[in-house]
C-alpha cells in the first residue's frame, strides 16, 4: 500500500501535470472560465487516463517497442470516443460547453505522456495509482484557475446553477479580462510564480 | 469569397489559435525561445494543417457520413493526422535532407499538437465547405505561426531583462502572451 500512497501522492504536488510538468495546458485554459467546465473535464480525464493507464500497463509486455505510440494513440482516441458518447448522452450541457476540447483530450500531453512514461514500464496497481495521482493534481490545477477565473470574471460564484456568494462591488463591476481567455494566462502565470516564490513547487 | 476572406482574417486576428483558442500551446511555450526555429515550426504546422484539413474533409464526405459512422470521428482523424505527418516526414527526408535536419524533433511532434486536430474537428463543427477548409487550415496556420514568431522575438529579449526569480521562464512568458492577446483584441472590429 506504502508504494501505491507513492504514487498517488507524486502527482498532486510534485509532478503537478499543470503547474510543474507544464502538460496539457490547452483544455486547462481554454475551458476554466467556470468550476462547472473544470470538473466536467476533470471527470473526462480521469476516465481517459485511468482506462489508458490500466490497458497500456495490462499489454505492456506484448506491444512491439517500434509500433508503441500508435498503439497507444487508438487506445486513447477509442477511449475518447466513449467518453464523447456518454457525455453526449447523459451530460448534453457539460458537452455544448467543453465543446472541441473534450475530443481534443485525445492529444492531452498529460495522457499520452503518462502512458509513455509511467503506464508502458509499471504494473496495472501502480499505473492505477498514477492515474488518480495525476487526476488529482489536474483538477486542484483546474479548480483553482477556474475558481479565481470565475470570482473575479463574474464577480459571483455558482457552480451547477447554485448561487453560492456574490462580491459586494465585483458583482456589479466584475473584472472581465479573467473570464476572456487573456486572463487565463495572467492566472495561471501569477499561480506558477506564487508556486515557485512560496517554494511549493520546484521548476 | 467574401466568406473565405471573413474565415481566413478571423482565424489569423480574431481567434488566434494560440493567444485566443490556445491550441498548440506546447510548441508555443517549449519552441518560441528562437525566432528561426519558431518559424519553422510555424510552416511545418500550417503545411499539415492543410493536408489534414483536406484529407479529413474528403474522409468525412465520402466515407463517415454516407456510410453513417461519424462516431468514429476522433479515431480516424488523429490516425489520419499520423500518417500524414509521417508521409511527410519521409517525403522531406528523401527531397530535403536539409529543411529535414532543420525541422527536427518537431516535425513528428506536430502529431500530438492541438492546433492540427483542432482544426479538423472546428472544420467539421463549423461545416466547412472543401474550399473553406483548406483556407481556414491555412488561416489558423498563419496565425499560429504569427504569434509563434513574435513571441519568440519577445522572449529573445525576455532572457536579457532583470525579471523577478520566481517569474523567470514560463510564468513570466504567460504574462507574455497575455499581453499579446490584448493587443490582438484590437482587431476584433475587422470582420
Amino acid at each position: 500500500m506504502g508504494k501505491f500512497g507513492k504514487e498517488f501522492a507524486k502527482g498532486i504536488i510534485i509532478t503537478n501535470p499543470v503547474f510543474v510538468l507544464v502538460l496539457g495546458l490547452c483544455p486547462t485554459l481554454a475551458i476554466s472560465t467556470s468550476i462547472d467546465n473544470a470538473l466536467g473535464m476533470t471527470l473526462a480525464v480521469l476516465i481517459v487516463l485511468l482506462g489508458s493507464n490500466i490497458i497500456i500497463a495490462a499489454i505492456r509486455n506484448y506491444v512491439p517497442n517500434i509500433t508503441r505510440i500508435p498503439i497507444f494513440i487508438v487506445i486513447i482516441a477509442t477511449l475518447v470516443t466513449v467518453v464523447n458518447l456518454i457525455f453526449h448522452a447523459y451530460l448534453p450541457a457539460t458537452y455544448e460547453a467543453l465543446g472541441i476540447y473534450l475530443p481534443l483530450v485525445v492529444v492531452n500531453c498529460i495522457i499520452l505522456g503518462r502512458a509513455e512514461a509511467f503506464a508502458s514500464k509499471h504494473t496495472v496497481a501502480q499505473s492505477i495509482a498514477d492515474a488518480l495521482g495525476m487526476t488529482v493534481g489536474f483538477m486542484l490545477a483546474l479548480l483553482m484557475i477556474s475558481f479565481i477565473r470565475q470570482v473575479l470574471g463574474t464577480g459571483s460564484l455558482s457552480v451547477f446553477g447554485v448561487d453560492l456568494f456574490t462580491l459586494p462591488v465585483l458583482g456589479e463591476h466584475p473584472i472581465a479580462i479573467f473570464i476572456l481567455p487573456y486572463g487565463a494566462f495572467i492566472v495561471i502565470g501569477l499561480l506558477m510564480g506564487l508556486f515557485r516564490r512560496t517554494g511549493v513547487m520546484k521548476e | 469569397m467574401s466568406e473565405l476572406v471573413t474565415i481566413f482574417l478571423g482565424l489569423v486576428l480574431i481567434n488566434n489559435f494560440i493567444l485566443v483558442r490556445f491550441l498548440g500551446l506546447c510548441p508555443f511555450f517549449g519552441v518560441s525561445k528562437q525566432l528561426g526555429s519558431a518559424i519553422s515550426m510555424g510552416i511545418a504546422v500550417t503545411f499539415v494543417m492543410a493536408i489534414a484539413s483536406l484529407a479529413t474533409w474528403l474522409i468525412s464526405n465520402y466515407i463517415l457520413l454516407p456510410l453513417d459512422i461519424e462516431y468514429m470521428q476522433i479515431v480516424i482523424y488523429i490516425l489520419v493526422i499520423a500518417t500524414l505527418v509521417q508521409i511527410i516526414e519521409l517525403f522531406i527526408k528523401k527531397t530535403n535532407l536539409g529543411l529535414y535536419f532543420s525541422f527536427g524533433i518537431y516535425l513528428p511532434l506536430i502529431t500530438t499538437n492541438c492546433a492540427v486536430l483542432g482544426i479538423t474537428l472546428i472544420n467539421a463543427t463549423e461545416n466547412y465547405s472543401l474550399s473553406g477548409s483548406i483556407v481556414a487550415a491555412l488561416g489558423g496556420g498563419l496565425g499560429f505561426t504569427l504569434a509563434l514568431a513574435m513571441m519568440s522575438g519577445i522572449r529573445e529579449k525576455l532572457e536579457l531583462a532583470n525579471t523577478p526569480k520566481s517569474m523567470k521562464g514560463l510564468p513570466i512568458a504567460f504574462i507574455t502572451a497575455a499581453l499579446l492577446g490584448l493587443a490582438f483584441l484590437g482587431f476584433g472590429g475587422i470582420v
